[in-house]
């Protein structure tokens, strides 16, 4: 795998298109057991982060992810805000000078990002997070020696489908308590599209 | 959805428009951002308190910035944490050398964007300390999950701790006294209808015509219980029973009390249920210093109320009772 700048552009082109399009899924999804504004959030941030990549130059894939995640942590707000933008941050940290990036250094960045979110929100596997579903997808690429799309899509996706059945503990949704079961979390769903996206770009270029 | 609105999208900035044009004298916006700081900002040694979160909760924030209170108030997206970038933007504006303070309500999101924010100050070479406010009883208090959320109690560290500020208080000093009213505040609250965030168009979730949510948030989280309406008389008892029940107001106690309206709720309701409220405490042996009665930390427009009720010793009476230039708290 080698992970260019372009792909990197690519990558969250698709994920805007797909945070837009499912603007009021992820709001529903919010409003069972949050505060109904995860897709409205969502969608600002990568409208912006998207409007910003199209007149930027850039030297290497650090250099957009840094840029995308300072536009999460500026436009996005609420809890996501500086979890997404912490995983970026610290993906770009670990990359850096890497360029094309590798699939060990993208897995190093995957894994960088994931123990971001850990810190920043001080939560763990299994509190109904979106490190439900950053945590296995970086398992799989640990485990897997180059890119598997169809196994990764399939990883990440029930991934999202199993916070369905955890009780939340962390974030808003820890107040509705057993209620919070037998919902999928927000924040696992949108964290399902940038992986989704990322599959289809690499796929793509295949 | 019905709103006296120009457009969703900018109720924010069309609202501190409004604030800024009411209070001209007391108060400005920073250009490009949605912070409102004195006029004055910042006030060389002084502490400067910073507090902020989502929008639709007036007059809290901005409604609280004054000498005596806040230096700065940061409003994020109606009920969305604003972000690091303005909270850092507010903490500069209001460092006067002795450092910044930043009274946060325990929210996830809250707690994030202005940790974040405090790493990047600190990182420019400003102190900057911070409380969690966490008084409502209705969430469990636990270390494993969320905890507690913050509702109308922080109105009291907000005039406290500003109070504390305005004496010349150190960053130390700011920060124990803030967090003596965290431990001795504790607030509950129920609603007879929802709320509609501008941007989502609906409300967030709804109430029949004769159900009301005992212990619901101040964003329409999940409460305690949905059930029948009752009195205001149960509604009262029902509220304080659950504040009392934690164990920090006793028999012999002095407190403060606030009766705050959620945004659609009459004063008249409110007073009534302050009736009850007063009933049950002087039975209890416990003695009401000062009561607040009004709108202090609302939810759009969501009928309903909290209560509030805050143990005082003399350092907090004392400090509840110095001057407060604050539009939305004038003592
Ligand atoms: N402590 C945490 N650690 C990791 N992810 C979290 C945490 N708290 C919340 N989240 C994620 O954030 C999502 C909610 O985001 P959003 O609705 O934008 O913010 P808010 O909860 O402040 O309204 C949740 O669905 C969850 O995936
Ligand atoms: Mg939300």
């Amino acid at each position: 795998m080698e992970f260019r700048v372009e792909d990197a552009i690519h990558w969250f082109t698709v994920v805007n298109d797909k945070i837009q399009e499912n603007k009021e899924n992820l709001t529903t999804l919010d409003q069972v057991i949050g505060d109904s504004d995860h897709g409205i959030n969502m969608a600002r941030g990568f409208q912006e982060v998207v409007n910003k990549l199209s007149t930027q130059e850039y030297e290497e894939v650090a250099d957009v992810l840094n840029h995308v995640a300072m536009t999460l942590i500026s436009k996005v707000g609420g809890a996501s805000g500086p979890l997404f933008g912490t995983a970026f941050l610290k993906f770009s940290q670990a990359v850096k000078g890497i360029n094309p990036v590798d699939y060990d250094s993208f897995t190093k960045g995957l894994e960088e990002a994931l123990q971001g979110v850990k810190q920043r929100g001080k939560a763990k596997l299994g509190e109904k997070t979106m490190i439900d579903v950053w945590s296995p997808v970086v398992d799989v690429f640990q485990s897997e020696k180059g890119f598997e799309d169809n196994l990764f899509i399939e990883v990440a996706r029930e991934a999202m489908e199993n916070t369905k059945h955890i009780m939340a503990t962390k974030g808003r949704a820890a107040y509705f308590k057993e209620k919070s079961i037998g919902h999928i979390d927000p924040g696992s769903a949108s964290t399902y599209m940038i992986f989704e996206a990322l599959a289809e770009v690499i796929k793509g270029r295949k | 959805m019905k709103k006296i609105i120009n457009d969703p999208n900018i109720v924010v900035q069309d609202m501190l428009k409004g604030m800024v044009a009411a209070n001209p004298a007391t108060i400005k916006q920073l250009p490009d951002t949605t912070v409102i700081v004195r006029s004055d900002a910042p006030t060389i040694n002084k502490v400067g308190l910073v507090s902020g979160g989502g929008s639709g909760h007036e007059p809290a924030h901005a409604g609280y910035v004054g000498k005596g209170m806040l230096d700065a108030a940061v409003a994020g997206e109606v009920f969305t944490s604003p972000t690091p970038d303005q909270v850092l933007e507010a903490i500069k504006a209001v460092d006067g050398g002795s450092g910044v303070f930043l009274v946060i309500k325990n929210y996830t999101g809250d707690v994030l964007n202005f940790e974040m924010a405090a790493e990047l100050a600190e990182a420019e070479g400003i102190k900057v300390e911070h409380v969690i406010v966490n008084d409502d009883v209705a969430v469990e208090d636990s270390s494993f999950t969320t905890g507690r959320r913050g509702i109308a109690g922080t109105i009291f560290v907000h005039k406290i701790a500003g109070a504390k500020a305005e004496q010349g208080a150190t960053l130390d000093e700011v920060k124990s006294v803030a967090e003596k009213v965290v431990a001795n505040v504790r607030s509950m609250g129920m609603a007879l209808t929802p709320c509609t965030v501008p941007a989502a168009g609906k409300p967030s979730f709804n109430l029949k015509e004769n159900e009301m949510e005992i212990g619901i948030g101040i964003h329409g989280e999940s409460g305690i219980e949905r059930k029948e309406i009752s009195t205001a008389d149960e509604i009262a008892s029902e509220l304080v029973t659950k504040i009392l029940d934690d164990g920090v107001h006793v028999r012999g106690d002095d407190v403060a009390i606030m009766i705050n309206g959620l945004g659609a709720t009459p004063e008249m309701e409110l007073n009534i249920v302050n009736s009850k409220v007063n009933e049950i405490l002087n039975e209890k042996g416990i003695h009401v210093y000062k009561t607040f009665i009004g709108e202090y930390m609302t939810a759009l427009e969501m009928a309903g109320c909290s209560v509030t009720l805050l143990k005082l010793d003399d350092e907090l009476k004392t400090l509840l009772n110095l001057s407060s230039e604050a539009p939305a708290f004038r003592v």
